[in-house]
């Protein structure tokens, strides 16, 4: 620890803070620009110029480390004439027209020139005008408002791992840019917007729909993938606005995703559920809520007592609140059927019953980047678990070794100690590799069930690579962790993977877990949304059709393992029964009542994080048109059902009752299976489905925003195959192709040559309305030139 | 997709590597200003495509070749003519004539700075210091050939050779 | 005490036979590679070398005047990857010595890097040279090659334990690449934007491990300093001014040129050598360190000797030993509009007072010159320079504010005398006249 001075207080700092960490430390602020705690240092702008003790010039603040004994004046005479002139030297080129920007009102330069700034300029030459860029339907550029503090460029290259924009040019004619006729693409990009300092790089989505100030501020929690990343929900008139990240450094730092940051759009989509619909005769009439909720109730009471509860199916959003899961599932119960389920992209279910807990991260998400030995298990990381990829791409440039296995060798823009791509079918038997591979180096004796794993089989070297990896950690593996994306939790062998995880993390002595799919992963189990002995899954209520469905915040023709069964088994079903923010034409052909429910943002509600963190929120806005929040029209509808226990008066009322009080994280967390049977048969015949969830498709409310919708990552699914099975298959990239699975249903999409796929493997997107015909995630394909 | 490395040939290809291999392993990025050099040789100029393809063999960002292809003001990211005439006007050269040199090429040429004759044989270009000024006046041809003391006399011999 | 009224020349002995002197045999038939060889037979220890080199008091010859022996002290033992580097990116406007030390003798330069390699414990070195002089570098590369088939470069020199090897990178256009840190960043393949200090070259240099770097000409002096021993050279000069200096002078003088002098040659003398006057005119102002360094008018020079201390005692700098002469054909205003055209160009873009400040001081300095200057700009520009100097990471800003000031300071009336009247204080014929540019032939 050093000890110093600054502007007259005393402080102790740790060894090798900057000046300005030490002065945030004490809360005194220095005004600054290029400066950010997340990114390396650039010391360009000049505004945190303060004056250090027997220093003849003043010292940059940002990339000044501290000594002992340092005496610092951030406000001296010396220090504020240096920050003034740099204040005047960054003026003489910005445009000072706030009034017509769109940064006005929440703008550091805006800020700190009333502090900083003269109220006029010497300088009376023509201002600098420099061209904007098209950084794609996100950002919105006014580059002649640019101070070049290189935040964003910082941005591209350290956090989102790839540089995608640059400083061109030099002197007064720099200018940052993307590379000619390139968009910013990163799934990141939307931090830039609050990143930078002015109004140079702003939402476009947003842009000049509302000033800061007419804005009502709620803090929330995101309803996407199992992180939970910690928003604020921005409204006005009770529309949302703008969804900005609340930082937590525990979660997502100061980070968002732009699926989080830009769904909201998706909030005010034309296919909102505004109004509680019935189906009669064939026909769709927009009703009361009473008539709805009646309609409902006696749906489903008819089909309980004419076929049994058992009839009953319910298939819950992974993406839905606790409390809404809670309810559901006890709405369920109470009309006897244990079939209930919200685990929709799953299809190996065999360690139901087997389980010690629910299934978790295995740690806490700021304990990833402690870790010095990784091994990601199938996950497309960059684009499910984009904020989890950033800390592992943090962490690699530490030095810790980042591995992966997996059937697709996407660039994770991670630097990667080793890699196995393997087809789908033998990723466990790679797994099995990797396991026994460890014992030997560790000199001990493996699980006797992995002997017959076929040599020859696999590719044995990648595995020994990864192996040897993860044993050369601090303590022989201690400090590893092998971590299960959502394609090892979709793969019909999840639980052997995971079997084989849990028995590689105890070789090492290290830990495991799984990245939560959705905001509610967790959250699921802990309301005991899933079946009992003798219930359904929900793989399997839609193989063996029911009577009739309650599907909450799903469409389960693109949220579910298998689109086609989902769409054919509702189709076929007598009543239905949907709890919806929105509807759409599959909607209307199945079901027979839809019920306009609240999304996130228009109701009260808890998401479980994947690490078992209960975050709870209010609504940000009113329910929009008759919507209400689901929690309530469960309620009612329990209520109306004569069942017990319904008698709730707020959701923290469900909430207490779901988890036992208001813990900080849930209890019963636990990755353990009790006597798993490996399954590690392998090869199908036939080309195997590499099925991925497209960013920018995981769940209705991404699906309905259109911003993200226009985005790279949204590109339309494509066959993408390697070079030798495009050949195999007689086929070039570019191709329109046929894919079968096995059944008459064929889609016709363009063939696409992707480098990165194994042997045998067809890569489709799945979530995808263009390719919902094509069934499982997991299955073997034909594939034929159109 | 195309191979952006089709826009080199293989003697700039060769050429890049004998760079490649002046520096560590891990650090062949070192190599892009000598193979934007060899490139805009090749080429006449440097396109988009051209620094991409640089980037893309040295393992690079595209925009941080272009960053370097921007920064650097001998890399011309315009086609140029035929000869590329750089003229020092800095003051130690325009102590003794380089302006005037410049402006003794402008009216032969017919064309100011940043202009190309329209049979396209000569750019004009302004020069900073090169680094020469014990013969000045001086001018670059071409980049890569400096010529002294360019008084009237030496700049007509200098233009009739340039065919 | 050396005579110091007469040249003494050390670096430039091998340049008498012009560009047939340079290859290797020349430079060994004149004692090259003798000091590298003793050096290495005798397995001289690294702190008996620098210890060597500090006796010499040679200060770097780049134009900042650090002490070479110091600056490679501080390097780290133990490190075990490091480089040297040679910072021959010559584009201080009127600086043109390292160029023809690359022409007439790369040799000096190449044994001087290796025994500096030898002193700091580097395997790796490069030569970065100027992109405008290119065929300089391509001298140097074929001087390289020469000291690799004769094993001066390589695995095990000359049979000893010690391995070094080296190689040249060129520029393509940027002044800014002569700062030590840009010229790093440059060499990684980046734009050559300076990197704040500390952490110093020493320790955190070339792809961030410990480097020793320095000018061409400091390079080109060891073998010389360790040829006749440090204290030797030392007294050639004069106390803390070590050793014979390269002079480069441009401008109004008869023959402009290098000169190799020792350190307190009177600047008369100089002048003297290279020609005198041209034209036999009147002397009016010299910038005695290369473009950044500020003007001194003609009776303050005539007062200095060439060192360092006796130009920074007259308010300018040695720098590089760039002499740019005046005469009074000049019109200081239009002089100093070049140069602060120069910076402006030459600002790298990354500092904000600088990136903004150069160019307000070109456009303020252009339209005096032009006739539309006001009667506060002479206060504006000391105002804008003073909110420039010491607030960038490098010293570009203070380069571009010197000038700016030095102008004003000493020909303030010439800049009132534009502004009042809207045009030049010296007659646009004169100064037509000046450049002997109209004159072909003319002395």
């Amino acid at each position: 620890m050093l000890e110093i001075e600054i502007d007259g207080k005393t402080l102790q700092v740790a060894d090798g803070s900057t000046i300005i960490e030490a002065a945030h430390q004490l809360g005194t602020y220095i005004p600054h620009f290029c400066y950010h705690k997340k990114l390396s240092i650039a010391a360009n702008c000049r505004m945190c110029l303060v004056q250090v003790e027997k220093a003849p010039k003043p010292m940059p603040a940002c990339a000044t480390p501290v000594t002992n004994g340092m005496k610092v004046f951030t406000h001296s005479e010396l220090a504020v004439k240096a920050q003034k002139g740099v204040m005047e030297f960054l003026l003489i080129n910005h445009p000072l027209d706030c009034p017509i920007c769109d940064q006005g009102g929440e703008c550091q330069l805006q800020d700190l020139a009333v502090g900083y700034g003269e109220s006029a300029s010497q300088y009376q030459e023509e201002k600098r005008v420099v061209p904007d860029k098209d950084l794609g339907p996100l950002v919105s550029t006014d580059m002649t408002r640019c101070i070049n503090c290189t935040r964003c460029i910082r941005f591209t290259a350290e956090i989102a791992g790839f540089m995608e924009l640059g400083q061109s040019f030099r002197g007064e004619r720099a200018e940052v840019m993307p590379f000619i006729g390139k968009t910013v693409d990163t799934e990141l990009s939307g931090n830039i917007i609050d990143l930078c300092p002015v109004g140079a790089l702003t939402s476009k989505p947003f842009r000049f729909s509302a000033r800061t100030w007419e804005l009502s501020r709620r803090k929330s929690v995101s309803p996407h993938d199992g992180l939970g990343s910690n928003l604020i929900v921005q409204t006005k008139h009770d529309r949302v606005m703008r969804v900005l990240p609340l930082e937590n450094e525990d979660i997502n730092e100061c980070w968002l995703t732009d699926k989080e940051r830009f769904s909201y759009q998706g909030l005010s989509s034309a296919e909102r559920l505004t109004k509680p619909m019935v189906k009669q005769g064939g026909e769709w009439k927009e009703v009361d809520w009473s008539v709805a909720l009646d309609y409902a109730s006696h749906a489903l009471r008819d089909v309980a007592k004419t076929h049994g509860g058992a009839a009953i199916g319910g298939l819950l959003s992974p993406h839905a609140t606790l409390e809404e899961m809670y309810l559901a599932q006890k709405l369920l119960r109470g009309l006897d059927s244990e079939n209930i389920d919200f685990r929709l992209r799953q299809s190996d279910f065999s360690a139901d019953g087997k389980r010690k807990g629910t299934p978790w991260l295995g740690m806490k998400i700021a304990d990833i980047g402690r870790l010095d030995r990784v091994l990601v298990v199938g996950s497309f990381l960059r684009k499910d678990h984009p904020l989890v990829a950033q800390r592992l791409r943090q962490s690699a440039k530490r030095g810790a070794q980042i591995s992966i296995l997996h059937s697709a060798d996407d660039d994770l823009l991670i630097k990667l100690a080793a890699r196995a791509i393997a087809a789908p079918s033998q990723l466990p038997a790679v797994l099995a590799e990797v396991v026994k591979a460890v014992a030997e180096l560790k000199g001990v004796a493996a699980d006797p069930a992995l002997a017959k794993v076929g040599a020859g089989l696999v590719d044995v070297n990648a595995a020994k690579k990864i192996a040897a990896s993860l044993v050369s950690g601090s303590d022989g593996g201690k400090c590893a962790g092998i971590l299960l994306g959502n394609f090892a939790q979709q793969h019909p062998q999840a639980a052997t993977l995971s079997a084989l995880a849990q028995q590689l993390a105890g070789l090492l002595g290290g830990s495991f877990g799984f990245l939560g799919e959705a905001a509610n992963s967790v959250g699921g189990y802990a309301a005991k949304a899933i079946p009992t002995a003798g219930g359904l899954n929900a793989a399997a209520m839609l193989k063996d059709p029911r009577h009739a469905y309650v599907v909450v915040g799903a469409e389960p023709e693109l949220d579910c393992a298998d689109g086609a069964q989902a769409l054919a088994s509702l189709t076929k079903a007598a009543a239905v029964v949907v709890l919806s923010p929105f509807k759409s034409q599959a909607m209307l052909d199945y079901a027979a009542v839809l019920l306009p429910v609240s999304p996130f943002s228009e109701t009260s509600g808890t998401f479980v994080n994947t690490e078992g963190r209960v975050q709870s929120f209010y609504a940000a806005a009113k329910p929009l048109g008759e919507a209400r929040p689901a929690w309530k029209v469960l309620r009612v509808l329990g209520n109306l059902l004569d069942l017990n226990g319904f008698a709730f008066n707020s959701s923290e009322e469900v909430r207490a009752e779901a988890l036992d009080g208001q813990p900080e994280f849930v209890s019963g967390l636990d990755n353990g299976i009790d006597g798993a049977t490996l399954n590690l048969t392998a090869s199908p015949n036939g080309l195997e489905r590499v099925a991925d969830v497209p960013i920018h498709f995981s769940d209705p409310l991404v699906r309905r925003a259109p911003a993200l919708q226009q985005a790279a990552d949204s590109a339309a699914p494509t066959a993408r195959m390697n070079a030798a099975t495009l050949a195999k298959c007689g086929l070039a990239s570019g191709d329109k192709v046929k894919v079968g699975a096995g059944g008459t249903a064929a889609v016709t999409l363009p063939a696409q040559f992707d480098a990165g796929l194994p042997d045998g493997v067809v890569r489709i997107a799945a979530a995808h309305a263009d390719t919902v015909a094509l069934g499982a995630m997991s299955s073997v394909l034909s594939v034929e030139k159109a | 997709m195309t191979n952006q490395n089709d826009m080199l040939s293989p003697e700039a290809i060769k050429k890049i590597d004998r760079e490649v291999a002046k520096y560590p392993a891990d650090q062949k990025q070192s190599a892009v200003m000598a193979a934007l050099v060899i490139a805009q040789d090749e080429k006449g100029w440097l396109s988009k495509e051209t620094i991409a393809a640089v980037a893309g063999y040295l393992g690079m960002a595209p925009i941080a070749a272009y960053e370097v292809a921007s920064f650097y003001n001998m890399y011309d990211l315009q086609p140029v003519g035929k000869y590329k005439l750089t003229v020092c006007t800095n003051l130690p050269c325009a102590l003794s004539g380089g302006v005037h040199a410049a402006d003794y090429v402008k009216e032969k040429l017919g064309i100011d700075f940043n202009e190309t004759t329209a049979d396209g044989r000569f750019t004009l270009k302004e020069g900073e210091c090169m680094g020469a000024c014990g013969d000045a006046p001086v001018m670059l041809v071409n980049n890569k050939r400096m010529c002294s003391f360019m008084l009237p006399e030496q700049i007509d011999k200098l233009l009739a050779e340039c065919k | 005490m050396a005579l110091i009224d007469t040249i003494n020349p050390l670096l430039t002995t091998g340049w008498s036979k012009g560009d047939a002197g340079w290859s290797l045999k020349d430079y060994e038939a004149r004692g090259g590679y003798v000091q590298l060889k003793r050096i290495l037979a005798s397995k001289m220890t690294q702190d008996d070398l620098i210890a060597e080199v500090k006796k010499s008091v040679l200060r770097g010859r780049g134009g900042a005047g650090f002490p070479t022996g110091l600056k490679w002290s501080f390097m780290p033992k133990a490190a075990p990857e490091k480089y040297v580097v040679c910072n021959t990116d010559e584009g201080e406007p009127g600086t043109f010595k390292d160029r023809d030390l690359m022409r007439f003798d790369p040799h000096s330069v190449i044994e001087g890097m290796i025994i500096a390699a030898y002193a700091v414990g580097a395997k790796l070195g490069y030569n970065y040279i100027h992109g405008e002089i290119f065929d300089m570098y391509q001298r140097f590369e074929e001087a390289l090659d020469q000291a690799r088939a004769a094993g001066y470069l390589g695995n095990n020199i000359l049979g000893s334990d010690f391995s070094f090897d080296l190689f040249a990178h060129h520029g393509w256009g940027a002044y800014i690449c002569g700062e030590e840190t840009g010229l790093l960043e440059s060499i990684e393949g980046k734009k050559g934007q300076p990197r704040y200090k500390p952490p110093f070259p020493a320790n955190f240099g070339l792809y961030g491990k410990p480097t020793t770097i320095n000018n061409t000409e400091t390079f080109a002096a060891i073998p010389f300093i360790l040829g006749m021993g440090g204290e030797a050279y030392l007294n050639l000069g004069k106390p803390n001014n070590g050793g014979t200096k390269l002079f480069s002078v441009s401008g109004h003088v008869n023959r402009p040129g290098n000169y190799e002098v020792p350190m307190g040659t009177p600047f008369a003398k100089l002048l003297e050598m290279a020609g005198g006057m041209r034209g036999g005119r009147k002397l009016k102002a010299v910038i005695p360190g290369g473009s950044s360094a500020p003007v001194l008018p003609a009776d303050i020079m005539m007062e200095c000797t060439m060192d360092y201390d006796s130009i920074a005692k007259a308010g300018s700098m040695l720098g590089s030993g760039a002499v740019i002469v005046m005469d009074e054909t000049v019109c200081m205003v239009k002089a100093l509009e070049r140069l602060s055209y120069f910076y402006f160009e030459e600002s790298c873009g990354q500092c904000t007072p600088c990136r903004e400040g150069s160019g307000w001081l070109y456009r303020v300095v252009h339209r005096i010159e032009h006739g539309e200057g006001r009667p506060e700009d002479l206060d504006l520009l000391n105002r804008v320079t003073d909110n420039m100097m010491g607030k960038t990471i490098c010293a570009l800003a203070d380069a571009a504010a010197f000038p700016v000031r030095s102008f004003i300071k000493h020909f303030k009336s010439e800049f009132e005398y534009h502004i009042e009247n809207k045009k030049c204080l010296v007659d646009p014929e004169v100064q037509r006249a000046g450049s002997g540019f109209f004159k072909a032939g003319a002395a």
